[in-house]
């Protein structure tokens, strides 16, 4: 057996894989805020009083969790034109799909950090007479990101490298356009692994990224 | 002035307040005292509504807090809380502590804000902790900042839940210190405290609790001097 590695001839498709760096930032990046703010948003109803905003907010989460991200993604990508007479084109698909999904993951965690805020904050925010909205925005939610800040910069991570899926809908992110040239060269390890490295390097920037954030938090302990 | 009639609080089947009713004048300063578990801080939380009571009425001025067609955020507003355990605002500096609730509940602006934060901070010895976080302070400091924070709302009524109970000895004085000036200034106070010296020499009048009852009421000379009460008479020789 031969090992037959020779990265010399990628070289010149370096540039095309890193345009997909760009592609895959923005998927993230949206799925992320999507993800984010809808998670916030199922957790308040989760802790609320309203039983059915829980309940719907639980089956919304059992669904999502219980599914493969890849099936949702082609759900939405191949299977809603169907149901809603139009195409719907890769990227606003993928970020459906990837924020739908993490919001199920991503309210758990924030509904975790909500119930470890201890419960005479909110007394002292409710003898002051400051409203429920306010109290959970300026009081309950800052300090709950505190706690969860690590949980929730693992799910970005999560998102960043499962965002690789969206190669099953065309989308020409990284993975996609490692896997063309691979085609086209007929040599698949090469641009695989300088994908590989791609996603690594993202990791780490996304890693150190939160250490920072999370310095900053504690300046107030 | 505070009207409490037939208070009952029960917790499932616990029944915590059996049945209190009192009167709190305007700038009167109450002591409420009994053991552990007699429902004092119960009877406290029931003032601003932190625990909904069971059954029975309060009023506060001509109010009653307890109509369900009553806006509990504005009466809060008026009645000023200082818990036991603190509970600053740990993300925010001690002068946002102390400004928050005026700007955002009350709608001042930053800059009265800030100057009305100072000069309580003032009042409570701690100018120079202004831009520190609560984790930087001692107990009795974080407690002082507490009473400043509550005060910040202006209001016409202060309930104390056992404030010295979670400091360390030596910082007891300098929270009563704080307490005792406001006494003086006419605020009508309601304190649950396990400082009979306070009791003593501050109160208008001590209220004394047992097994979710009002058992007695009465000046702190007379209270202290010639307790009524067997229940009293035994609780005083414990903690004299």
């Amino acid at each position: 057996m031969s090992v037959s590695l020779n990265f010399s001839q990628f070289i010149p498709t370096i540039p095309f894989i890193l345009q997909g760096i760009g592609v895959t930032l923005k998927i993230v990046a949206s799925a992320a805020l999507l993800g984010f703010a809808f998670g916030i948003v199922l957790a308040l109803f989760k802790i609320g009083r309203i039983k059915l905003l829980t309940w719907l907010a639980d089956l919304y989460t059992s669904i999502f969790r219980g599914t493969p991200l890849v099936l949702q993604l082609m759900i939405i990508y191949f299977g809603m034109p169907q149901m809603i007479g139009f195409e719907i084109e890769a990227f606003p698909a993928a970020v459906i799909a990837f924020g739908l999904n993490s919001a199920a993951y991503i309210s758990e965690i924030i509904r975790a950090g909500i119930l470890a805020v201890d419960s005479g904050q909110r007394e002292a925010a409710m003898a002051l007479g400051v409203p429920y909205p306010l109290m959970m925005r300026n009081i309950i939610l800052p300090q709950a990101f505190k706690h969860i800040l690590p949980a929730l910069m693992n799910e970005f991570i999560t998102l960043t490298k499962e965002s690789a899926v969206v190669t099953v809908i065309g989308a020409m992110d990284i993975m996609r356009r490692a896997y063309i040239v691979g085609g086209d060269k007929y040599a698949f390890f090469e641009p695989l692994l300088i994908a590989g490295i791609i996603y690594y390097i993202l990791v780490m920037i996304l890693t150190m990224l939160g250490k920072v954030i999370e310095g900053r938090m504690r300046k107030s302990d | 002035m505070i009207k409490v009639v037939d208070l009952h609080k029960s917790f499932g089947k616990l029944d915590v307040l059996k049945g209190i009713t009192v009167k709190i004048e305007q700038g009167e300063v109450v002591a409420i005292i009994g053991p552990s578990g007699s429902g004092k801080s119960t009877f406290l939380r029931c003032l601003n509504l932190l625990e909904q009571p069971t059954r029975g009425q309060i009023w506060i001025g001509s109010q009653e807090i307890t109509n369900r067609q009553t806006d509990m955020m504005k009466v809060r507003e008026k009645i000023g809380m200082v818990f036991q355990h603190f509970h600053l605002f740990p993300h925010m500096t001690v002068l946002e502590n102390v400004t928050y609730a005026p700007i955002k509940v009350k709608g001042m602006s930053k800059s009265d804000a800030e100057t009305q934060g100072m000069e309580l901070l003032g009042k409570v010895g701690l100018v120079s902790k202004a831009n520190e976080y609560p984790s930087r302070l001692s107990g009795g400091q974080k407690q002082r900042v507490a009473i400043a924070r509550a005060l910040a709302m202006s209001p016409e009524i202060m309930l104390f839940d056992e404030p010295t109970s979670a400091l360390d000895p030596e910082m007891v004085k300098e929270v009563l210190e704080v307490m005792k000036s406001l006494a003086y200034t006419g605020m009508t106070m309601a304190v649950v405290t396990h400082e009979m010296g306070f009791a003593r020499e501050v109160a208008d009048r001590v209220l004394f609790l047992d097994g979710g009852q009002l058992i007695e009421d009465a000046p702190p000379n007379e209270f202290f001097a010639s307790p009524k009460s067997k229940r009293a008479q035994e609780f005083l020789e414990k903690v004299l």
